[in-house]
């Protein structure tokens, strides 16, 4: 479901935009080339980009303008990036932010490895399923 | 690294508007700007003037980047300023990407809006109204199916116009409920003043709005305490001051919002929440003068109600008490494009002034500074009743310091 204002009384019709391909959380998604993770992603109706830290409550943009890093996700392996900002690229891969393990709560460890051996472990994993 | 002249942080009116001026004078500039596209928070905006014709803030923006394109400014997007070292006789402005030094510094970094939080406003589909304004005006994506804005001030009325132009369809514009962080916003005396007071300096239809209810203080009472309960219609949406949203609902998403009925004081009048389906929520709680980087490199500050919160010292020219520290735009105190535009000018010619002996520029500093005036006084859209008091007191105080 596209959520495009296509046709606008004052600033017209927008045509012939070229389209961008990239991915988030795995699935594929396309926009427009001059589009934002955020805008790009509220056009095809996703609006959840991250997972609170904590306590894992969804969230997405609020200023849209860099301010107020809400809208951070990790891209092409890079984290806190502010989708808000960031101009989506042909094969671009977007994740969302996810909950971070919490020293004080031992129910919350989130997806992270607690050892080493655990990271090396899953590390191999990674790389059969590559392979 | 190579030392240019200028580094000027934020390619919005105010700074785009300067690197025009310093380019005219062949100064070596560089602009940076985080956001992708140049403009600043003019490019989403979209307002009737009172003549009828419209302010498209897209064209407004393209004419200064072609402008400053003309004169090879080197203008770098998508770049994030967040310190500005201030060294023995120069400047190094540290950026996510990389360092770049100057002469001087200019800092235009705008404004930034205010939150307004109440319950539930971290669920997705909660934005502030500028966020609605930038995805429905620049990226021209529809932020939902059906919304509904919180808080009422010049702002959020132009925003919830361009919403209804662009068919984003609006249930009405309420107040946010009183709670320990509302603050006035929440009070429906407090707004009622604001909105009279500067409703002649609104776009056009904002007018009529505010004009029916009248300037003296006894008929604002009467409107109040027997204010229409279906609101008072603007572009056929209905505006709420007895009405507030207490909380908003949903699981992973707005679902919808509580409404209830205040008194004239903004209290909750008990049992009369009800539920309103809609999808998505704009806040908005007003702007605010985005400072830090001038905090940063040492500038002292102000508070200054009227210019809209703590703004850099600074005087008419757009110099700061530091040396080599420019200051224009919103950073300044809150105001439309158009006079951000016009200090940016002046900014770039007290620059120009300050690295040349050109004789001819400080003539045009003065004439900018007058612009700047006549720009204010003939504003269409005003943020604050008693602009004009706040720029004198900061001027002032420039004065007091440098003393
Ligand atoms: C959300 C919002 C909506 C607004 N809508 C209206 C409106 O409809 N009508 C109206 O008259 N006025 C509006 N305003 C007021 C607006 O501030 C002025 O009209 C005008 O745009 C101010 O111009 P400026 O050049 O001072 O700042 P801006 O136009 O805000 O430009 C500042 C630029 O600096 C950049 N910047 C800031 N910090 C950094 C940093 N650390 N690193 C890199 N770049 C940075 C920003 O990305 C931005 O592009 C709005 C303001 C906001 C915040
Ligand atoms: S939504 Fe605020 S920083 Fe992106």
């Amino acid at each position: 479901m596209t959520k495009r204002i296509i046709d606008h009384p004052v600033l017209g019709t927008i045509e012939n935009e070229r389209t961008v391909t990239f991915t988030f959380d795995g699935k594929t998604y396309e926009g427009y080339e001059r589009d934002t993770i955020a805008s790009a992603l509220l056009a095809n109706d996703v609006r959840t980009i991250r997972r609170h830290e904590a306590t894992g409550n969804p969230r997405s943009i609020y200023c849209n303008i860099g301010h107020c890093f809400e809208c951070r996700c990790t891209v092409n392996d890079v984290s806190n990036i502010r989708a808000c900002l960031t101009l989506i690229e042909e094969n671009m891969v977007v994740k969302s932010g996810d909950v971070q393990p919490d020293p004080l709560n031992p129910n919350n460890e989130g997806p992270l490895p607690r050892t080493y051996e655990e990271y090396a472990e899953r590390k191999a994993g990674d790389t059969d399923e590559n392979a | 690294m190579k030392m240019h002249d200028v580094v000027i942080i934020g390619a919005g009116p105010a700074g785009l508007s300067a690197a025009i001026q310093c380019r005219t004078y062949d100064l070596s500039v560089v602009v940076i700007d985080e956001f992708p596209k140049a403009g600043g928070r003019l490019l989403g905006q979209l307002h009737e003037e009172p003549n009828g014709e419209w302010w498209n803030g897209i064209k407004e923006s393209n004419l200064l980047i072609e402008e400053a394109e003309n004169l090879k400014t080197d203008i770098r997007l998508g770049v994030s300023v967040h310190h500005v070292e201030r060294l023995e006789n120069h400047y190094v402005v540290h950026t996510n990407t990389e360092h770049v030094a100057a002469k001087t510094v200019l800092i235009a970094t705008g404004a930034a809006e205010s939150a307004a939080p109440i319950p539930g406003w971290t669920l997705p589909g909660v934005m502030s109204i500028g966020a609605a304004q930038v995805m429905t005006n620049v990226h021209r994506v529809s932020v939902g199916e059906k919304g509904i804005v919180v808080g009422v001030n010049v702002l959020s009325a132009a925003i919830a116009r361009e919403l209804q132009l662009a068919g984003v369809d609006l249930h009405s514009m309420a107040l946010p409920a009183t709670n320990v962080v509302s603050e006035d916003q929440s009070n429906p005396r407090a707004v009622m003043e604001r909105l009279v007071r500067i409703a002649h300096l609104a776009p056009s239809k904002f007018i009529q709005f505010g004009s029916k209810f009248a300037t003296f203080e006894f008929v604002r009472n009467i409107a109040l305490n027997f204010y229409p309960k279906d609101g008072i219609k603007m572009w056929d949406m209905p505006i709420h001051l007895r009405k507030a949203i207490k909380e908003i609902n949903g699981t992973d998403r707005v679902e919808s919002v509580t409404m209830v009925d205040v008194t004239p004081d903004g209290d909750i009048i008990r049992n009369t929440e009800r539920t309103i389906e809609v999808d998505f929520v704009c806040i908005a709680g007003g702007l605010y003068p985005l400072g830090e980087l001038a905090a940063v490199v040492g500038c002292p500050f102000e508070y200054n109600e009227a210019l809209g919160g703590h703004v850099p010292i600074h005087n008419e020219a757009m110099e700061t008490p530091i040396d080599g520290v420019y200051v224009a735009g919103n950073i300044t105190g809150i105001e439309s494009a158009k006079v951000a535009r016009e200090q940016g000018k002046v900014a770039g010619l007290s620059i120009v002034k300050a690295l040349t002996d050109n004789a001819e520029v400080a003539e045009k500093v003065d004439a900018a500074i007058t612009n700047v005036q006549q720009t204010r006084d003939e504003a269409t859209i005003q943020f604050h009743p008693e602009i004009n008091e706040g720029r004198a007191t900061i001027s002032a105080s420039f004065e007091q310091l440098i003393k």
